[in-house]
């Protein structure tokens, strides 16, 4: 019998269906994936095995794990079972460690749950080993270091410790690389990989993006609103996907290639920065050279990105080109003209961010909202030219005309997106600012919304600055890449040239870490499951 | 940490300057010659002169103020206008009632409103948790002088538990002492216990929503388990809070009860001293208390430390 | 429609008893409370006197309901010179320490910090002691104790705001830290401000007690419901009704209105506070 079995699950939350039927079975050595959207009930499965479900929960069926039924289990007997068989390792790695705790103390008392019977030296010794097995030594990472002197994938790096320290038969990642960067994704999943093969554990991977397990599991499953929607093994399954929204999934995992179109110099620039700087003094007297000495131009109808890993400096340096940051040297020229937040420039620009939640006022009105712009060519049109236009604008995006006098909490995430779109749009900028723009969406509805950008873009003749940390999202939009590390462009050219032959060695890593299905599916054809740290 | 530190301490020292200025000010302003009150309707002109003299009256302002301020650094506070007699004496001798009552009282809140905070938070929503937070939402209402007479009337006139008020003085046997401080003291703490007991629950709560505590859940921690050993500790922070802020209004709040209890306190004191227009102990009283409230803050910073590795590096 | 919860609407109806006591009186009260009745002194609460009579004989519920008059009004104004005064200053220094202005919000904040380390009802009684008793000064001794705790409210409540997206993006749209406090800030915190407000509304009540307690608030022969307490206390022995009245009524008054505010906070916080940006970005911004 399989190690994790989990037959005819359902579950519902005061009335509300959450999971419909899940069947799904996990050997000792082997990582099943789920995969879905958020909403889909992936989460909740995993909640359900290691028996910590919210209050009012209410699930029928069977989990079988090492021979036993968890759903039988008195609360005092799960807790035997999580600190013995069971170890987990959640989404967030910044608030996952109590603060005001060593993270030795942390990873001892897991130890000393699990085998209350060891030595106090014993215990030391165990403890000091996982973190050094993790990739924390013993040198630069004590056992009296403090959380908040990690970095967040040294944290994660901590939370798996805590896991396997306690030599679970089954772990289960609950996102356990959603809130990393690229390059340390890349090397998380392959600790993860590394420790289920050596310790012959079963592995339970959730995560919202098919491209990031690809590489690391054996055995993938697609949910959909609470039911398994399509199940195989990796990669066999790319080859026979069958269920419509597993397809859509595999479409958006997958490149389509980058094209940049050719644009003459003769087009004329929206943007030129030159030698800007921003310092930022920190504790001790010191000043961090957020952004240092860069320079670009973007031209007419020109889109470009600027990808970085979070630090790199790229947002400090989409804040000072918005004028909403002091430039500490150097200068940003609108249409040739200095820009420093002057009122009369700033209808030229404007700025889509990435939290759709947090982009609008929840007491305005959608209307309210996309008119904001307006104050910059005040007394220009009508009361009546503005609401037509506003109308026109919702309807380009995608919206109606009834949306008008909703509030913001009546839109879905990505229809947010749109909103902030069509805000973005309404004074005819010239060039607009995506920060992070896409990263907070759903795979599915992030094309959709990259869609509509590059059908905005072509309709309107408007340029873009797509910031991301994803090198995949911004493949497909950009013709020119600009990519930043450590407050400095390291690298830039033509999108299609950087992805074919990249020069700087951080560009090499940022793109051999990018998640991408067909290189998993040539990966896997040449040496399966092969991974290195 | 020593950053920090340094910080603190000079936002402090530029704080009780400022005070000092507010506090010399507002005693200037108050009408009234205390040399002529002090002498009475006999009074000659001669003679109040000459004790103006005397009392330092007929300097200038800024001159008085610099000779109060490096008297006090010295601890030398100057002599009461009507007793006589330096007013250090008079206040340590006070200050040896109305701390101890305050310390009492704050020790008492404490022990009350933690283990009521914690056990209504783990029951929350279960009839014990409404009942106490009942309970605990009447005591705030409640003002702690009429709580003081209704203790007066249940405790010493009906039951002849307690003596109604008076101070036997610390040469007296401790208990008695103890006993005398009692009643002034559970007047003072149980409306702030209701405060603190409430302020407890709901950080306690917002802690157990914490992603830490689901990460001690994985390892196997029971609930209760993982409330004990993570969670109290966090939520001991905003707690801490409200505790350096109820010590400073004890200290200052004792004045009414303790004129109800007739201790011989600091509040019987600054009200005797303003009746009679003292004013050297006022100010002095008033910079002492506000000294208090200043070095409890800081105590608080560094207690924060303590807790929250957080703060002992950096910032 | 909302849920209001139980204790906004007992909160709400205690409230609503006691303003009404107190309009009514400035019209009508049973009996009147200058008028001396020797003879009837010291009734418990019967059919004629409900609460009872005084030492003097004076009507206990018409003085109650002059009382909570005056109470009502001392604090509603000190609770609005705090907020008049607090709630820019507080924003003020928000929307400095977001534009990088950090040393105009560290200067407010440190004199927020200074009338802090004032023990407030010390420096009340002070006040009073200097400028003489009375309602006026009352009011002013309470509301500058009032004025640092709406700043901090109010600058509290607006600083996650401004990092905001929606604020960012006004802030593109040219708009002045000032018009953006009004359009975006203002609203948003309101809840907040009008949750404190009823707080502080009750905090003032308390207080104003106990200055009239130590014969600093209301003077005779208007009565206040703390001098009544001060009052009754050498007599408790006999009159305990002078003692349990006007205490049971400011009881009741601020556990009203702290049901209120609690009730208020229930409905209107969580949509402000829950919501927490996911923040990937730079560490440096």
């Amino acid at each position: 019998m399989a190690l994790l079995d989990i037959q005819n699950l359902h579950l519902s939350i005061g009335g509300a269906e959450i999971l419909r039927d899940i069947n799904l079975s996990v050997e000792a050595g082997k990582i099943v994936a789920i995969v879905g959207e958020s909403g889909s009930g992936k989460s909740m499965t995993s909640s359900a095995v290691m028996g910590l479900l919210p209050d009012g929960t209410k699930t029928s069926g069977k989990i079988w794990f090492a021979d036993e039924d968890l759903s039988e289990k008195s609360e005092a007997e799960m807790c035997q079972v999580r600190a013995n068989s069971l170890g987990m390792v959640f989404q967030e790695p910044m608030t996952a460690l109590n603060p005001v705790e060593t993270i030795g103390a942390q990873v001892i008392e897991a130890i000393k749950l699990s085998e209350p019977k060891l030595s106090w030296a014993e215990i030391r010794e165990r403890a000091a080993q996982t973190l050094h097995r993790v990739g924390l030594d013993g040198e630069r990472f004590p056992l009296t270091t403090y959380p908040h002197k990690l970095s967040g994938g040294q944290r994660q790096r901590v939370v798996i410790a805590i896991a396997i320290s306690q030599k679970p038969k089954l772990l289960i990642a609950d996102e356990p690389t959603t809130a990393l960067d690229v390059t340390t994704q890349e090397k998380i999943l392959a600790l993860l990989r590394k420790l289920v093969d050596r310790d012959n554990m079963g592995m339970l991977l959730i995560s919202h993006n098919l491209a990031v397990v690809g590489d690391v599991a054996d055995h993938i499953i697609i949910m959909k609103d609470g039911e398994i929607v399509e199940r195989g093994d990796v990669p066999e399954l790319f080859g026979s996907l069958e269920h419509e929204y597993s397809k859509a999934l595999f479409a958006a995992a997958a490149s389509k290639g980058a094209t940049s179109k050719f644009i003459a110099d003769s087009a004329g620039y929206i943007l030129e920065v030159n030698n800007l700087s921003k310092d930022y003094k920190i504790a001790g007297g010191k000043t961090l050279k957020a952004v240092n000495d860069v320079s670009f131009k973007i031209k007419n109808g020109e889109n470009v990105g600027l990808v970085g890993e979070s630090g790199c400096g790229k947002s400090t340096l989409s804040r000072c080109i918005l004028g909403l940051e002091e430039i500490s040297k150097g200068e940003v020229l609108l249409r040739g003209k200095t820009f420093k937040g002057e009122r009369e420039l700033r209808s030229h620009i404007n700025v889509v961010f990435q939290d759709p939640y947090g982009s609008f006022n929840p007491r305005h009105t959608v209307g309210r909202i996309v008119a904001e712009p307006f104050y910059l060519m005040k007394g220009k049109l009508t009361k009546k030219q503005e609401s037509e236009k506003i109308v026109s604008l919702l309807t380009q995006v995608g919206l109606s005309e009834g949306d008008v006098d909703k509030y913001p909490h009546e839109f879905s995430g990505g229809q947010r997106q749109r909103i902030a779109i069509a805000r973005a749009l309404i004074t005819e900028p010239d060039l607009i600012v995506l920060d992070e723009a896409t990263s907070a969406l759903d795979v599915l509805i992030r094309q959709e919304i990259l869609d509509l950008l590059e059908k905005l873009s072509e309709r309107h003749g408007i340029s873009y600055l797509f910031i991301s940390h994803d090198l995949a999202t911004v493949r497909d939009i950009t013709d020119r890449l600009l990519v930043m590390k450590d407050g400095v462009i390291v690298e830039e050219g033509t999108t299609a040239n950087i992805y074919a032959r990249p020069q700087h060695p951080y560009t090499k890593a940022l793109l051999a870490a990018s998640p991408d299905i067909t290189k998993v599916m040539k990966n896997n054809k040449e040496n399966p499951n092969e991974t290195q740290l | 940490m020593g950053r920090f530190l340094l910080k603190r301490f000079l936002s402090l020292v530029i704080t009780l300057l400022v005070a000092t200025v507010i506090i010399f000010i507002m005693i200037e302003i108050v009408p009234g010659d205390p040399a002529a009150y002090m002498m009475g309707l006999s009074g000659s002109t001669e003679a109040t002169e000459a004790l103006r003299a005397e009392l330092g009256l007929n300097m200038e302002p800024w001159q008085r103020y610099f000779s109060w301020v490096s008297g006090m650094i010295t601890g030398d506070f100057g002599i009461s206008y009507t007793y006589r007699i330096p007013v250090s004496e008079l206040i340590i001798e006070r200050t040896l009632v109305s701390v101890p009552l305050t310390v009492y009282a704050l020790i008492l809140s404490t022990l009350i409103a933690v283990p009521v905070g914690v056990i209504s938070a783990s029951l929350r929503g279960r009839f014990a948790d409404t009942a106490l937070m009942g309970i605990a939402q009447v005591g705030v209402a409640v003002p702690n002088f009429w709580f003081a007479i209704l203790l007066v009337l249940l405790f010493s006139t009906s039951l002849g538990l307690f003596s109604a008020g008076g101070f036997p003085g610390w040469d007296a046997e401790f208990f008695e002492c103890l006993k005398a401080l009692t009643l002034p003291a559970i007047s003072l703490a149980l409306p702030q216990a209701a405060i603190l007991s409430r302020v407890m629950r709901s950080s306690v709560l917002e802690v157990m929503n914490e992603d830490y505590i689901r990460t001690a859940r994985a390892k196997g921690l029971s609930k209760r388990q993982a409330l004990l050993r993570h969670g109290l500790r966090n939520a001991m922070i905003p707690v801490l809070t409200i505790l350096g802020l109820q010590f400073s209004f004890l200290l200052a709040g004792g004045i009414i009860i303790e004129s109800i209890f007739s201790l011989p306190g600091l509040g019987r004191l600054v009200f005797q001293s303003i009746a009679q227009r003292d004013l050297i102990v006022v100010q002095s009283i008033v910079t002492l208390l506000v000294f208090a409230v200043v070095m409890i803050t800081f105590i608080v910073d560094l207690l924060y430390a303590w807790v929250d590795p957080r703060l002992r590096e950096g910032g | 429609m909302k849920r209001w919860p139980l204790s906004f609407l007992i909160g709400g109806v205690l409230t609503d008893i006691f303003i009404a006591a107190a309009i009514i009186s400035l019209f009508w009260t049973p009996y009147d409370v200058t008028a001396l009745d020797i003879p009837g002194k010291f009734q418990a609460p019967n059919m004629s006197h409900w609460f009872g009579t005084d030492h003097f004989g004076r009507d206990l519920l018409s003085m109650v309901m002059i009382g909570t008059r005056n109470a009502v009004m001392v604090s509603l104004v000190a609770v609005g010179v705090g907020m008049v005064f607090g709630v820019p200053l507080g924003l003020w220094a928000a929307a400095a320490k977001s534009g990088g202005g950090k040393l105009i919000d560290e200067m407010l904040m440190r004199g927020n910090d200074l009338i802090f380390a004032f023990p407030s009802l010390l420096m009340a009684i002070l006040i009073t002691a200097v400028f003489g008793p009375g309602a006026i000064n009352a009011i002013i001794a309470i509301g500058i104790f009032n004025i640092p705790v709406f700043a901090r409210v109010a600058r509290g409540a607006a600083l996650p705001l401004w990092k905001r997206e929606y604020i960012l993006s006004a802030c593109v749209c040219g708009k002045s830290a000032a018009r953006i406090s009004m359009e975006h800030i203002m609203p948003n915190i309101a809840n907040l401000l009008i949750v404190q407000a009823t707080i502080q509304f009750s905090v003032a009540i308390i207080a104003e007690a106990s200055l009239s307690y130590v014969g600093l608030g209301t003077q005779p022969p208007d009565p206040s419901l703390g001098r009544m307490l001060s009052e009754a206390q050498t007599m408790i022995f006999f009159a305990p009704w002078l003692a349990y009245i006007p205490g049971g009524v400011i009881v009741t008054m601020v556990l009203g209105l702290n049901l209120m505010g609690d009730g208020l906070r229930d409905v209107l916080d969580p949509k402000l506070n829950r919501k927490r940006t996911s923040e990937v970005e730079d560490g440096a911004a």
